[in-house]
């Protein structure tokens, strides 16, 4: 449904004379088949927002091919509007009007006629369930009431192809659980839905496919169960004694050779990546004792997709 | 076709928001009243110079300047709101969509048009008792003229909006732009008074023009070049100002 090969942005940044370019999305080759949930993961910056703008046809790319829902994304940008809907990551509707004016306005602006817009309009205040506040004006809708507005907005005509950025960004834990059943009902419908998230439970639990990126690269791509399989080695948790001596530890334990990576977690923990974790764990205790840093606990881990991405680029995506 | 159809969404759906903020409504009416009644004391002595002998003379050469001043001041001041929209992600939304990106200007600068009317209808309206007097034919000439000063003045708007992007930048360049337009279009004080270099500047002021055309259809003279002269002017102002909006409309929303 959508096909990307060597897709490129870059922007240019700085004061005249002494410009530099960024390369904000690098060369990106993507395959989404129809009727999957597909997922951009990655940190800030990743370039996840502009490979979607590109894609959505908000945003003119620099370089390569694509073609969404059948149709050339450099040759026929209008042809590919007529197959998607979007969502951006702050909505966008008027405060002063109203769920079903906004609806039907969405419909008509897709070419629709007044009669089967407000039949559209009505269908998706059911669907979504926006009956009890949908006449009333946008202004008093909560987070959640918003976004499922913002939802309704992308497929009230019907797409073949949805956008969705950063879909449950700021929103509490039942309007997010909420949505992303909403999502998959989409999903299930026959819509194919491309989002970004930064959320890792967000992508392994939603997303049919993932695609890791960083730094407008593509890091890994599969299901969240292969992704994590393809992770070789497992993750080992350490916690010290002395909290304050887990920067030392880390840094003893980056110079062992069963270790292949190891960063300390916000909570004063240690994780480390290693091949097979039950010849690891001895030796990584044998290690600090020689150092003198005393083993609170150690524990072995199943990979999560974080640890994916720390296998593949070295850092943690929960704190970049 | 297909333009027209959403120039015609987009127009309706400007006028239901500007329907639904009561404020803006009356503020928009009560700017022109608080100019017709705090410019009022000042207009005899100050228009003597254009042969004003009495009050009503007086009116009917202060109130066709002022609504070109409205239409030019009002105009010019209305990408504010377009920068909004963009920041809110409405327009974003409609980016996505197959509408007409020429619509997107249109529905929006007629819109513009329309509360221009309104408020030009409550001055009439406020000045006829004060000594105004306007036959409906020439009022109707008046009012096509002001239409194309408006849609240049918002089109003008809207592209700088889109072309600088910033708010703050926009007011500055917005004051900059207006001040002199009106100051030689001799809408609020008469060209008479000025030296004479600043009345051959004011010769290349098409609002100039605009205003010499509104104040002779006020005068009861029709008939004057100074009306069809005004009219096809603005009317090649107005043109131009669309064509080069629509394209920044074009190339920023594509």
């Amino acid at each position: 449904m959508i096909e990307t090969s060597g897709l490129r942005k870059s922007y240019r940044t700085g004061r005249r004379g002494r410009t530099t370019t960024v390369d904000a999305v690098a060369g990106l080759d993507l395959h989404v088949a129809e009727g999957e949930i597909f997922g951009l993961l990655g940190p800030n910056g990743a370039g996840k927002t502009t490979t979607l703008r590109m894609l959505a046809t908000l945003l003119p790319p620099d370089g390569g091919a694509a073609t969404v829902a059948g149709a050339d994304l450099f040759a026929s940008p209008a042809e590919v509007r007529r197959s998607i809907g979007y969502v951006a990551q702050g909505g966008g509707t008027w405060d002063e009007v109203t769920a079903r004016e906004e609806l039907v306005l969405q419909a008509r602006m897709h070419g629709l006629g007044k009669a089967e817009a407000q039949a559209r309009a009505a269908a998706a205040v059911d669907s979504f369930d926006l009956a009890e506040y949908a006449d009333r004006p946008c202004r008093g809708y909560s987070g959640g009431q918003r976004r499922r507005l913002d939802l309704a907005l992308g497929v009230v005509h019907r797409p073949a192809v949805l956008f969705l950025d950063e879909p449950t960004s700021g929103l509490d834990p039942a309007a997010r659980a909420r949505l992303w059943a909403e999502v998959r009902r989409l999903r299930d419908a026959g819509t194919t839905v491309f989002l970004t998230t930064h959320y890792l439970d967000e992508a392994d639990a939603l997303c049919d496919r993932i695609a890791i990126v960083d730094g407008g690269t593509l890091v890994a791509e599969g299901t969240p169960a292969e992704l994590k399989r393809s992770i070789a080695g497992e993750v080992v948790t350490v916690g010290v004694a002395e909290p304050h001596l887990a920067p030392k530890a880390a840094e003893v334990l980056t110079t062992q050779e069963c270790v292949r990576g190891a960063e300390v977690r916000p909570d004063g923990t240690l994780r480390l990546s290693v091949d097979t974790g039950e010849s690891a764990m001895p030796q990584v205790m044998r290690a600090l004792a020689g150092a003198g840093i005393a083993t609170a606990t150690i524990a072995l881990h199943r990979p999560t997709l974080d640890d994916v991405f720390l296998a593949r680029t070295g850092r943690s995506l929960e704190e970049s | 076709m297909k333009s027209l159809r959403d120039t015609w969404l987009v127009f309706q759906r400007h006028l239901l928001l500007m329907a639904r903020s009561p404020l803006q409504i009356f503020l928009g009416v009560a700017q022109p009243v608080v100019y017709l009644a705090l410019f009022a004391p000042l207009l005899k002595p100050a228009l003597a110079s254009m042969g004003a002998g009495t009050m009503a003379d007086a009116y009917r050469i202060y109130v066709p300047g002022m609504l070109v001043a409205l239409a030019l001041g009002g105009g010019l001041y209305v990408g504010f709101g377009l920068l909004a929209e963009l920041g809110s992600g409405v327009i974003e939304r409609a980016r996505v969509t197959p509408v007409s990106r020429v619509a997107l200007l249109l529905g929006r600068s007629l819109r513009d048009v329309v509360v221009l009317a309104v408020q030009a209808a409550v001055i009439i309206v406020l000045a006829i008792p004060l000594g105004l007097l306007v036959r409906v034919p020439d009022l109707l000439l008046a009012y096509l003229l002001l239409a194309l000063i408006s849609l240049t003045s918002s089109a003008v708007s809207y592209g700088l909006a889109l072309k600088v992007g910033n708010p703050d930048v926009l007011g500055q360049l917005v004051n900059n732009l207006a001040q002199p337009l009106m100051l030689l279009s001799g809408t609020l004080l008469p060209l008479a008074l000025a030296p004479l270099w600043l009345r051959r500047v004011s010769d290349w002021n098409p609002f100039s023009w605009a205003v010499t055309g509104m104040r002779e259809l006020f005068a009861g003279h029709p008939g004057d070049p100074a009306v069809w002269r005004s009219l096809a002017l603005m009317a090649a102002v107005a043109l131009a100002a669309l064509l080069w909006s629509a394209r920044r409309f074009a190339r920023t929303v594509r």
